[in-house]
């Protein structure tokens, strides 16, 4: 990216940081709140997950067979069912249903995705959007800035205003409920106008060829049952196999997205149906004297959208997208999304963590370029998701993929001089925060020469306009002794006869050049256990390389640290690991990266350093060799990735044990996340995104706390934001 | 059918702020009679010795619809966990008359409140595979947060009250 590309995105991030953040944020707040209250009421929320899981799996494993048979159930329930290439051959087929006809819709995002309205407008039809999020934004003209919620980027007086402007009513409209009142009268009539309901559909039946629809306001019942011609636009993924593999969905589906337990109606419709029409017509209004007409004569269309499906389905990577409910819990619980939205997060559709894996497969790559980078990787949403689909990873995937689109593989002089695994198109930025490896070992060994000059005016302002390293950020000091020096010096303390255990401890690469002081406090920690440490020198996990998407060069380090551990790991030891984000790599995408057998043995026997030690002193080990934290009061902000695998009580259990006063922020996010924050064009946000962390560790409770944080970034962060300096919590235990 | 599903389905109703009223066929009218502001619509109701009394239009107009204070219909079941009433049927009007007045009283029988969304799946898979063209699982008046506020009554009714039928 060019430094004037940066400024640009750093503008536009900034301006709707402005305009559009604190509505996004406190929605998605409430949104994310209320899905951990709501799914935590559920007695087998995990059985529940697995279950949609399976079915999504095995309706997109037989995907085409589906289709066939929920085409014949339609047909012979008296329905047309049409299986559109792409978004042009579904809006000519649309087009000419409608037939210039006044058209109601309820929302549908795979309406947005082939532009439905600009088709039928464009035919001499009127379509009107009944949800009331998406009348705000067919009034303002905007597009969603949320897969559930689309106008969750306008306040209330927002939209009175815009009302106020558009339809200058007797008296100003004002509240929630006023706003509310005026569009469903408003509406009412366009309804009752209407000759054509259109809705999408949240799931449908092969079997039966029913179609579950997931709403509120009760406009998508009204759309239907009001008007003689149903249509119906789903991507073709929608179809499940029974009635019966509903329930988990419909379970999960509300409790996921907005955090209620059910939304107000799930209906069930297997069209054509037969409720009484109005007929359409222009009467309307009060005093409108129609009888309502039999329904039994409706007109229904289902039309199922390929537009690049089907190739994900055959795309070993994208193909979990397929899986996908929109529910938005991947776009609630990403601090960036709360920070700054879908119109920054989000391609030409869709918004939010998962909206990598459409964009790229409907609308195409440049379009997940535009946001893909958003993703920090810092998984949060993995557990959110109904359907269980890692969507860091295919953000991941996708990032690599966009690093290898454009002159990808011919420019091998680029290649050959740099020292990772990737082909030549790769940006700079990219490429030097995903060789931190190779930095930090030239770092340390010029240190501190490499500090001075790193941190001096030019050459922060030369980073800045080539790399996009943004100059406000303090850059990393370098120690001239890395952790592994140190400790090939110092030896081991601890014999193999009096050892408790033996771990090997890893040097991750912070820890080994910047951050030694918690390596040697974590050494000393354990020997005060009566561990026996070792630190091998092993090298960069690949967290860097692949938060960059430089998914061969991440494969080659993962490869490299596993020889470098297995040799302990072989003996009986047990593997130590400081930097959370480390030890998710080897939890997490090492399945990915490295051969079956070594993944198992690795991941089985590595540690977070404190859960490590909450086990040594839960089978034995006393507490009373480390120092007594006398109450003294401490904040405690856990790592993104280690919540994600449930590691924080660990460190908060053995703080408390050891006499500290412990409070935990729950901020998803600190912003920082590794590379994110030193880029320039990313700087404000990620700065917009620790200020929530910040907020937290300055209220009246925890403003003269002692701050540890477990992972680098987050100690970076809030080193930045805070005037306490913080620090890993096992430097609370180190006695020295 | 035990106690068991309609005691979570009274309470589950009540964490809804949805109104549960008791009553047994013979006492029906005398029940719905307070829930009835007027104007009234209905859908005839399917059950033993029950019926809509004279002021309920059971075949209104579009006016009718849109300007009724009460519409009642029945519920073919009830959900106990989420306190949600299932609303079928089609021809006989029941999907306009639970949606376009402001309260929807639905009327169900003791005998059909199922336990759980499991329970109600496999019996709404059996009635859609039988020819029920519709059904709404609709847990509370309609709702939306999209004018910055939550605020019930959206499209749909504003307030549900269900009348429970023990002896049915």
């Amino acid at each position: 990216m060019s430094a004037d590309n940066r400024r640009r995105k750093a503008e536009h991030i900034r301006h709707l940081l402005d305009t559009e953040g604190d509505s996004v944020h406190e929605n998605t707040r409430v949104f994310n709140e209320g899905r951990y209250e709501s799914t935590a009421d559920l007695d087998d929320y995990e059985a529940l997950k697995d279950e949609a899981r399976a079915i999504k799996e095995d309706a997109i494993e037989r995907l085409p067979e589906l289709v066939d048979e929920v085409t014949e159930a339609i047909e012979d329930n008296g329905g047309t069912v049409y299986v559109a290439d792409d978004a042009a051959d579904a809006n000519r087929y649309i087009t000419e249903v409608v037939d210039g006809r006044n058209a109601v819709k309820s929302k549908s995002m795979t309406s947005e995705e082939i532009e439905v309205n600009d088709a039928l407008e464009a035919s001499g039809a009127n379509v009107w959007e009944t949800d009331l999020a998406e009348f705000v934004l067919q009034i303002a003209d905007e597009a969603p800035s949320h897969i559930v919620a689309p106008a969750i980027h306008k306040s209330r007086e927002e939209i009175a205003a815009l009302f106020n402007e558009v339809f200058e009513p007797e008296e100003p409209l004002e509240t929630a409920e006023e706003l509310t009142r005026f569009a469903r009268e408003y509406l009412g009539e366009k309804i009752l106008d209407a000759e054509v309901g259109m809705t999408g559909a949240n799931f449908v039946t092969a079997d039966t060829g029913t179609l579950a629809l997931v709403t509120s306001e009760g406009n998508a019942r009204k759309c239907v049952q009001a008007t003689d011609t149903h249509v119906a636009v789903a991507g073709v993924e929608k179809v499940v196999p029974s009635v019966e593999d509903l329930q988990p969905f419909v379970e999960l589906i509300g409790r996921s997205g907005t955090g209620q337990d059910i939304t107000s109606y799930v209906s069930l419709f297997t069209p054509p149906g037969d409720s009484p029409t109005f007929g359409g017509g222009d009467e309307g209004g009060p005093g409108d004297d129609r009888e309502l007409g039999p329904g039994d004569d409706r007109d229904f269309h289902l039309v199922l959208i390929d537009n690049g499906r089907m190739e994900m389905r055959e795309d070993d990577q994208l193909r979990e997208t397929l899986y996908c409910i929109r529910c938005s819990a991947c776009a609630n619980s990403c601090a960036n999304f709360q920070h700054v939205g879908g119109h920054a997060f989000g391609g030409e559709t869709y918004s939010g963590g998962i909206a990598t894996g459409w964009e790229a497969g409907v609308h195409g790559e440049d379009s997940a370029a535009e946001f893909n980078d958003l993703c920090t990787g810092c998984s949060r949403c993995v557990n959110q998701c109904p359907v269980k689909i890692d969507i860091p990873w295919i953000n991941t995937v996708v990032r690599d993929r966009i690093n290898r689109g454009k002159d990808g593989d011919l420019d091998f002089l680029v290649e050959g001089l740099t020292p990772d695994e990737e082909p030549g198109g790769v940006d700079p930025q990219k490429r030097l925060f995903g060789n931190f490896d190779t930095l930090a070992k030239l770092g340390s060994a010029f240190a501190p020469l490499s500090n001075w000059v790193a941190q001096a005016g030019p050459a922060r302002s030369l980073m800045e306009r080539t790399l996009g390293v943004d100059s406000r950020r303090e850059l990393p000091r370098f120690e001239r002794e890395s952790l592994v020096d140190w400790f090939e010096a110092r030896g081991p303390r601890v014999g193999p006869d009096e050892a408790r255990r033996r771990v090997a401890l890893y040097p991750d690469a912070y820890t080994n050049y910047v951050r030694t002081e918690r390596g040697k406090a974590a050494v000393r920690v354990l020997e005060a256990l009566d561990v026996r440490v070792d630190i091998p020198a092993a090298g960069e996990s690949g967290r860097a390389p692949l938060s960059q998407g430089m998914v061969a060069t991440a494969q080659s380090n993962a490869e490299a640290v596993y020889d470098a551990l297995a040799p302990a790991v072989a003996a009986g030891r047990d593997v130590v690991v400081i930097e959370p984000s480390d030890l998710a790599m080897f939890n997490r995408e090492y399945e990915r990266l490295l051969e079956e057998d070594s993944y198992e043995a690795l991941d089985g026997h590595s540690y977070e350093i404190m859960e490590y030690v909450y086990g040594l002193l839960e089978n034995g080990a006393d507490v009373d060799a480390l120092p007594d934290g006398d109450g003294e009061r401490v904040a405690y902000h856990s790592h993104c990735q280690q919540r994600t695998l449930d590691l924080e009580p660990y460190t908060t259990a053995v703080l408390e044990d050891a006499g500290f006063d412990v409070t935990t922020s729950d901020v998803e996010c600190c912003g920082m996340a590794g590379s994110f924050g030193y880029k320039s064009e990313y700087y404000e946000l990620s700065v917009d995104v620790g200020e929530s962390l910040v907020d937290q560790f300055t209220t009246d409770d925890t403003a003269d706390r002692t701050v540890v944080a477990s992972g680098t970034s987050c100690l970076e962060q809030l080193d930045a934001l805070l005037t306490r300096r913080p620090a890993h919590p096992v430097r609370l235990l180190d006695g020295r | 059918m035990s106690a068991e599903p309609i005691a979570t389905f009274e309470s589950s109703l009540d964490e809804i702020d949805v109104d549960l009223v008791r009553t047994t066929a013979d006492r029906f009218e005398s029940a719905l009679a307070p829930l009835l502001d007027a104007p009234a619509v209905g859908a005839p109701l399917p059950f033993e010795n029950v019926s809509l009394p004279d002021a309920v239009e059971t075949d209104p107009t579009v006016a009718e619809l849109e300007a009724a204070a009460t519409g009642v219909t029945a519920a073919g079941y009830g959900i106990a966990d989420y306190g949600s009433v299932v609303i079928q049927g089609g021809a006989d009007g029941e999907e306009p008359v639970s949606l376009y007045a402001d309260e929807h009283v639905a009327v169900i029988a003791a005998s059909d409140v199922l336990p759980d969304m499991d329970a109600t799946f496999d019996r709404l898979a059996e009635d859609i595979r039988g020819g029920t063209g519709q059904a709404i699982v609709a847990t509370g008046p309609s709702a939306t947060a999209d004018m910055g506020a939550l605020v019930k009554g959206a499209h749909g009714p504003i307030d549900v009250t269900v009348v429970l039928l023990e002896d049915a």
